[in-house]
Parts: C-alpha cells; sequence; structure tokens
C-alpha cells in the first residue's frame, strides 16, 4: 500500500521525500490538535469536580 | 560458456494484495495507538499547559500594564515580604459572564514558572480543557478574599493538568490568587480523599455546610488516584494576607517576574 502510494508520488526522489514529510508533519499536527484530543474525551472522560 | 541471454532485470510490477494492505494498515494502526499513547501522557501537557501559562502570564501583564498607566511617573513599588490583613482585601463581584477569566493561580510549589487561568464555572470543554483557562470557579462558592469557600477545580492529567501536582503540596506552601487589585495569599494547610458525591467540601465551611464562615478558605477539587475518576483529592487552604497591587508583589512571587 505505502510502496504503491510512493510510486503514485510524482517527481524524482528529492521532491517525493519533501512531499512526504510534508504528509507526514500534516497528518501529525491533525492527530495532535484535532483527533487525539477528540479521541480523548470520547474514550476517557475526566471528572475532576465534586457534584451531587 | 555460451552469452547468456539479456535477462529482464525489470521487477515484476507489484501489486496490492490483501494480506500485504491488511499488514501494512495492523502497523499503521499500532503507531498510532502508540502515538497517542505518547501524545495523552506527555505532549499534551507540553502543547496545553504551555498555552495555559501564557495565556495566564499574558493577563498578569495586563493588569501590570494598567497598573503602571494609573502610576503615571511614581517609581513602581518594591516587593513586599509582609502582606495586610485578609480582612482587608476587597472582594470582587462573582462575574456573571460564564467561562470568563478574572483571576489567575500562581503556585510556587507547582514550580518555578507556574501560572494559571481562572474561569468562571466548571463547563468541562470551555473551561476545564481549554487552552485559555484550565482552571474552573465552581459558580455560586464564594470570591478570593471572600468569608466563606472559593473553591476551584482543574484536571490532575492530560489537558495541560493544572492540578498535577496537587497532593504533592506542603503544609505552609502559599497558594496565590492573583486578580486585577492584588495578591491574595492563601497556605495550604491539607489533603482530604472523598468520593465525587461528597459535595460539602465545597460548602462555605468545608465539611460543616449550617456553620457560617469565619475564616476564607480555598479548595482546589481533582480527580483521583491519578488516572482515575473513582475518587476526588481535594486541598484546603486558608487565607493569611492580602497584597494590594498598588503597595507591590508578593516577595516570594517577585523573582520570576520580568
Amino acid at each position: 500500500m505505502y510502496a504503491a502510494l510512493w510510486r503514485a508520488l510524482p517527481g524524482p526522489v528529492w521532491l517525493r521525500i519533501i512531499i512526504v514529510l510534508a504528509l507526514v508533519a500534516g497528518i501529525l499536527w491533525a492527530l495532535a490538535y484535532v483527533v487525539f484530543p477528540w479521541v480523548a474525551d470520547v474514550l476517557l472522560p475526566q471528572d475532576v469536580t465534586v457534584e451531587e | 560458456m555460451p552469452d547468456e541471454p539479456a535477462v529482464e532485470r525489470a521487477r515484476p510490477r507489484q501489486r496490492l494484495s490483501v494480506v500485504g494492505v491488511l499488514g501494512e494498515l495492523l502497523i499503521t494502526v499500532g503507531v498510532l495507538v502508540l502515538l497517542f499513547v505518547g501524545w495523552y501522557l506527555w505532549l499534551n501537557d507540553v502543547i496545553v499547559g504551555g498555552e495555559q501559562t501564557q495565556s495566564a502570564t499574558e493577563l498578569r501583564q495586563e493588569w501590570e500594564e494598567q497598573a503602571r498607566e494609573e502610576r503615571g511617573e511614581a517609581p513602581p513599588p518594591e516587593p513586599v515580604v509582609e502582606g495586610l490583613s485578609p480582612d482587608q482585601a476587597p472582594v470582587m463581584a462573582e462575574p456573571t459572564t460564564l467561562n470568563a477569566a478574572f483571576a489567575t493561580l500562581i503556585v510556587p510549589r507547582f514550580g518555578d514558572d507556574y501560572a494559571r487561568t481562572i474561569g468562571q464555572g466548571i463547563a468541562v470543554r470551555e473551561v476545564l480543557n481549554s487552552r485559555r483557562t484550565g482552571v474552573g470557579h465552581y459558580p455560586g462558592t464564594q470570591m478570593p478574599g471572600e468569608l466563606g469557600n472559593f473553591a476551584i477545580a482543574a484536571h490532575r492529567n492530560a489537558n495541560g493538568a493544572p492540578f498535577g501536582k496537587l497532593v504533592d503540596l506542603r503544609v505552609g506552601d502559599h497558594v496565590y490568587v492573583e486578580t486585577e487589585a492584588g495578591w491574595y495569599e492563601y497556605t495550604f494547610r491539607g489533603l482530604e480523599y472523598v468520593l465525587p458525591t461528597e459535595v460539602d467540601v465545597i460548602a462555605p465551611t468545608p465539611r460543616a455546610p449550617q456553620t457560617e464562615p469565619t475564616e476564607r478558605i480555598l479548595t482546589m477539587t481533582t480527580c483521583n488516584p491519578l488516572f482515575s475518576t473513582a475518587e476526588r483529592a481535594i486541598a484546603y487552604s486558608v487565607m493569611t494576607a492580602w497584597y494590594p497591587r498598588e503597595s507591590g508583589m508578593p516577595a516570594e512571587l517577585a523573582g520570576e517576574e520580568a
């Protein structure tokens, strides 16, 4: 799958490496700021207050 | 030796196989789970904690800036070692807007640069998980400096973990609540571990809801044990001094100010 994705990328190897790094950086950013906070809210609800 | 025929060396075109794709997907899921654990236990606190500290620092600088303008040409006040009596402290009205930031919390025991913003209300998403506030004031409980109980809550882990070191407090540690008017110094008195339903810990006189308050209490609540929601850890402090902004900040905090 990843090999096929690599072949699907345009340009010479150095350009492909840059594209891959940019994609990985974008995915990591989306995970840390969007996906993981949402997952944590759903899977690991936290409760720090006292209430009846 | 006869010449070998030129062998077609090009690799055969790889085709997507079900097993191959499945395997790569499983590896991807595994990496994602590990990334999540790392994010949850560490990176999230670094990111959110940093942003919360940043927002508290900005609020404090804003107040300092206002004080500087009001002071005019007069020299800035020196840090003060002895504060005023708690009964001289002004009491601000409880904010009517939910989630509004109205104070900052400064606890030297939690770290030299520890400062968080206190927001009105205990809404999980808007206050406790917020990258701006992080610490929430129980609506209806008293305000800083008021006779009774100023009760606040925050996370012990994840989302910046403002109360991550709550149970590290030692008797005698100072907990400062800063507002536009100045610094309310509370002195840590003790910890208690309770069930989530024991709401009398935030009563005006903690644990004695029927009693008229005679002291100015600060109650901090967070979850206990760490990573669990089974119990609550409660930290009680009592107000010991008041430092008006115009006469100078507490000497204990002066070291960290720019």
